[in-house]
Parts: C-alpha cells; structure tokens; sequence
C-alpha cells in the first residue's frame, strides 16, 4: 500500500490518511448526533454523509484542536442547512428562550425509577424535545463536552446553553415522572 | 446559601461545572434543605437514566463504507488541484519541532533541576486546583465514569481506582497540563484533605514509591509502574499519603 499511485498526488493521499485518522474515529460521534437531531436513520446518514464530506474539504481549516467537536460542529450546521432545505417548518427561527418559560414543575418525589428506565421510555421522552433542546442534551449527556465547548461547537452564548439544558432536564425529569407515577401506562 | 441560589447551581455540579467553593457551599444547603437535596439527587437520576448507552447511536458499517468510498472516489478527481493546505503542514512541523525541544530540553537538563521544578509544577497545580476555580472536570464518585471520561482527552488510559473502602473516596478527575504533557489528575478525598495524583506515561523504570521534598508545605509521593509515571501530592502527612500510595497501589484497576 504505498502512497505513490498513479490516483491522486502523495499529498492528497496523505492528507486522507490523516483525515482517515483523526476524524473519521468520530463517525460514531457525528452519526449519533445526526441521528437525534434528524430523528431517523435515513435522514441521518445523509446528514452524516454529507457532514464528512464537508469535513474533509475544509480539512485544511482543522487546526489539530479537539477533532470530535470540530465534526460535530459540521454535523449541527450540515443538519440545519438540510433542515431548512427538507422541513422548513420545524425551525422555530430564532427560538424564544422565555417561549417555553419553565412553569415550575416541581417533581416532589425522588424519581427512583428513572435510573432503570428503559431506553425506549427515555428515548421517547428526549425525542419530544424541540430541537434546539434535544442537541444539548445530546452535546451534554452523551459526549459529555463542557458548557464551554458546547457553546463554541453550537455557536451561542454560554448562557443559553446553560438555560437551555436547564429547561430540557425539567421537561425530561416532568415527563418521565408522568410516565413514572401512572406505573408506565401512560 | 438560599434555595433560589441553590436551583441553578444543582445542574452546574451535576455537570462538573461547579467549583470547589460552590461545592462545599451547595453541599451544606443540601444537609439543611430536604427539598433542594431531593432535587439534586433527581439531577442524578435523570444523568444516570440518559447516561445508557443503549440510547447512543452507532453509525451503520454500510455508512462508514460508503464515506470512505466517497472520500477516495474524490481523491482520483481531486488530485490535480493538490489541495494540500500549508497552514496544516506548519502547524504540524511547529508541534513537531516543539515536541523534539522538549524532549532535548528534558534529556539535556540534569536530572535534579528538571524534577524539581517538575515537583514545583506539580504543587502549583494542586494549589491552583484547591483555589476553587479548576479542581474537577468531571464530578463523580463512580470509577466507571471517571475512567471511560478520559478517553479521548489523552493518549494513554490512566488507571482509575476508588478506594473508597480505604477512606480516599475518588471524587473525580481533571485534565491538567504538566512538563510540556496533557496528564491526568484524579482527585480522592481524605477526611477534609484533598489528594491530587498526576499520572502520565514514562519510559522509566518501575520505582517503588519514594517521598520528594515538601514543596510550600505540600507532601509529594513519586513512583513509576507499567510504563506510567505517578506523583500524587496534598497537605495530608506525609505518612498518610504513603498510606494512600499503598492503598492506590494494591487496589484494583477498574477497566469499563
């Protein structure tokens, strides 16, 4: 396997080897994210396709930082363009961060469950999240970047990120307490 | 500390984002306030109930195929426009070349100077972490979160243990940036002293665990084991810390 073909100059061969290297290990990262955010498998690996392509064009731009967040930077804005693109409607535009101002929804008792819930109830549960809510959810929980990171990575103040992930966990904790006290009936 | 103050700082600690003042503070609201107790020990239940990872999604192998076919497809059409960028190439040769400076500056230096002033960086660190802005990058008294945090974030796989059985509860770990090297630091508790154990790997020999001499009335315990060189530094004494070192070294290794 040597780097001297006839396809593609050293250069360019090197430079996929390193992209192959550095970034495509986040695939999982990047496809997880398009996943939640699209909400289904089909979209998601467009998105996700789409994202890596872009990724590798504007290699040259990737400065050796973090390579996870770098790729999922991509991913988010690759996901809004197509969502612009495929369903218009669901962008709330700017979200008004005082739109889903939290009725206090005080859960007065210890959700014991919650640690055995199963993933299906929790997945629902996250699903129902607008967007702009779910991806920090995603950024926080699952990739577990600082409040920081995700404010660079998603492009809004750090204040937001932290109000915004404060909202989500009360719908999470009041819906899944719903779920919970009527025995998983519901 | 009132329970209005008390609200937002709940997620900020369950996210690590709190500092150690903020900690001990919240924590004392936690012991008189039953509600904001219960609100936090849901902030973890909630964290646990989204940590699964059956919620996490793994790219379909058919995916990464087509990526990597794609890639190399536009490689062929590419290559005359030789995209290569310069800005990456310099920012890798400068990394390199500062990379081979320190390793001349480390091999060159004398031994002593260079583990002292290590030793000194080492007890900055552990004082910058206590003055309450930098301690914990990740909160947690779970071996098995604290572990599987670090990959990723370093080249190698610290050992993490909790020797909470042994009275040095782990209470978490940071990332911190010493002689020229991101190191992991986990952090332990013992009774209101904090320990800090920098680990990073070595091409030294294995050494059995030595005293090093107290830097700002700070105790530093150094040995070398498997490759990973280990400094664990704190205000406790000196006998307790080896006690501590002799505890980590005999604990089990938690692998995820």
């Amino acid at each position: 396997m040597t780097a001297r073909t006839k396809n593609g100059s050293v250069d360019e061969r090197e430079r996929l080897k390193l992209f192959e290297q550095t970034v495509l290990p986040h695939l999982d990262a990047a496809y997880n994210l398009a996943r939640w955010l699209a909400g289904n498998d089909h979209d998601a690996q467009d998105v996700a396709q789409e994202a890596c392509l872009r990724a590798f064009k504007f290699f040259g731009s990737f400065r050796g930082e973090n390579a996870r967040a770098w790729l999922l930077t991509i991913v988010r804005n690759t996901f809004y363009n197509w969502l612009k693109k495929n369903r218009p409607p669901e962008i709330a535009g700017e979200l008004d961060d005082k739109a889903l101002a939290v009725e206090d929804v005080s859960v007065n008792a210890e959700l014991v469950n919650l640690r055995h819930a199963d993933a299906e109830t929790v997945r629902r549960a996250i699903g129902e999240l607008p967007v702009e809510f779910r991806e920090m959810i995603v950024l926080r929980e699952m990739e577990g970047f600082s409040y920081k990171e995700i404010a660079e990575l998603s492009d809004v103040p750090i204040g937001t990120v932290m109000s915004r992930l404060a909202r989500a966990r009360k719908q999470l904790q009041k819906s899944l307490a719903g779920e919970f006290q009527t025995g998983g009936q519901k | 500390m009132n329970c209005q103050q008390a609200g937002p700082l709940i997620d900020f600690y369950a996210d690590g984002e709190l500092d150690a003042a903020g900690i001990l503070e919240l924590e004392k609201h936690f012991h008189d306030c039953p509600a904001c107790a219960l609100a936090w020990r849901n902030a973890q239940n909630l964290k646990k109930a989204l940590k699964q990872d059956a919620l996490f999604f793994t790219a379909p192998a058919e995916l990464r195929r087509t990526i990597k076919a794609e890639l190399h497809s536009q490689l062929k059409t590419e290559s005359r426009w030789n995209v290569w960028n310069w800005n990456w190439l310099s920012a890798a040769t400068t990394s390199v070349a500062t990379a081979c400076l320190a390793l001349l500056l480390t091999v060159t230096l004398t031994r002593p100077s260079a583990e002292q002033r290590l030793t000194q960086e080492i007890v900055s660190s552990n004082i910058r972490s206590l003055m309450a802005n930098h301690m914990l990058d990740v909160v947690s008294t779970d071996q098995h979160t604290v572990k599987p945090w670090f990959n990723g974030k370093l080249d190698f796989s610290p050992p993490v243990k909790d020797l909470a059985a042994q009275e040095f509860p782990l209470i978490g770990g940071r990332l911190d940036y010493i002689g020229g090297r991101s190191v992991a630091a986990l952090v332990f508790q013992h009774r209101k002293h904090v320990i800090n154990l920098f680990i990073w790997p070595t091409n030294d020999k294995d050494s059995k665990p030595a005293s090093l001499t107290p830097i700002q009335g700070y105790n530093v315990i150094h040995w070398s084991e498997s490759e990973m060189t280990f400094r664990a530094v704190s205000d406790l004494n000196e006998k307790e810390l080896m006690e501590f070192v002799q505890d980590y070294a005999t604990g089990e290794t938690i692998n995820p």
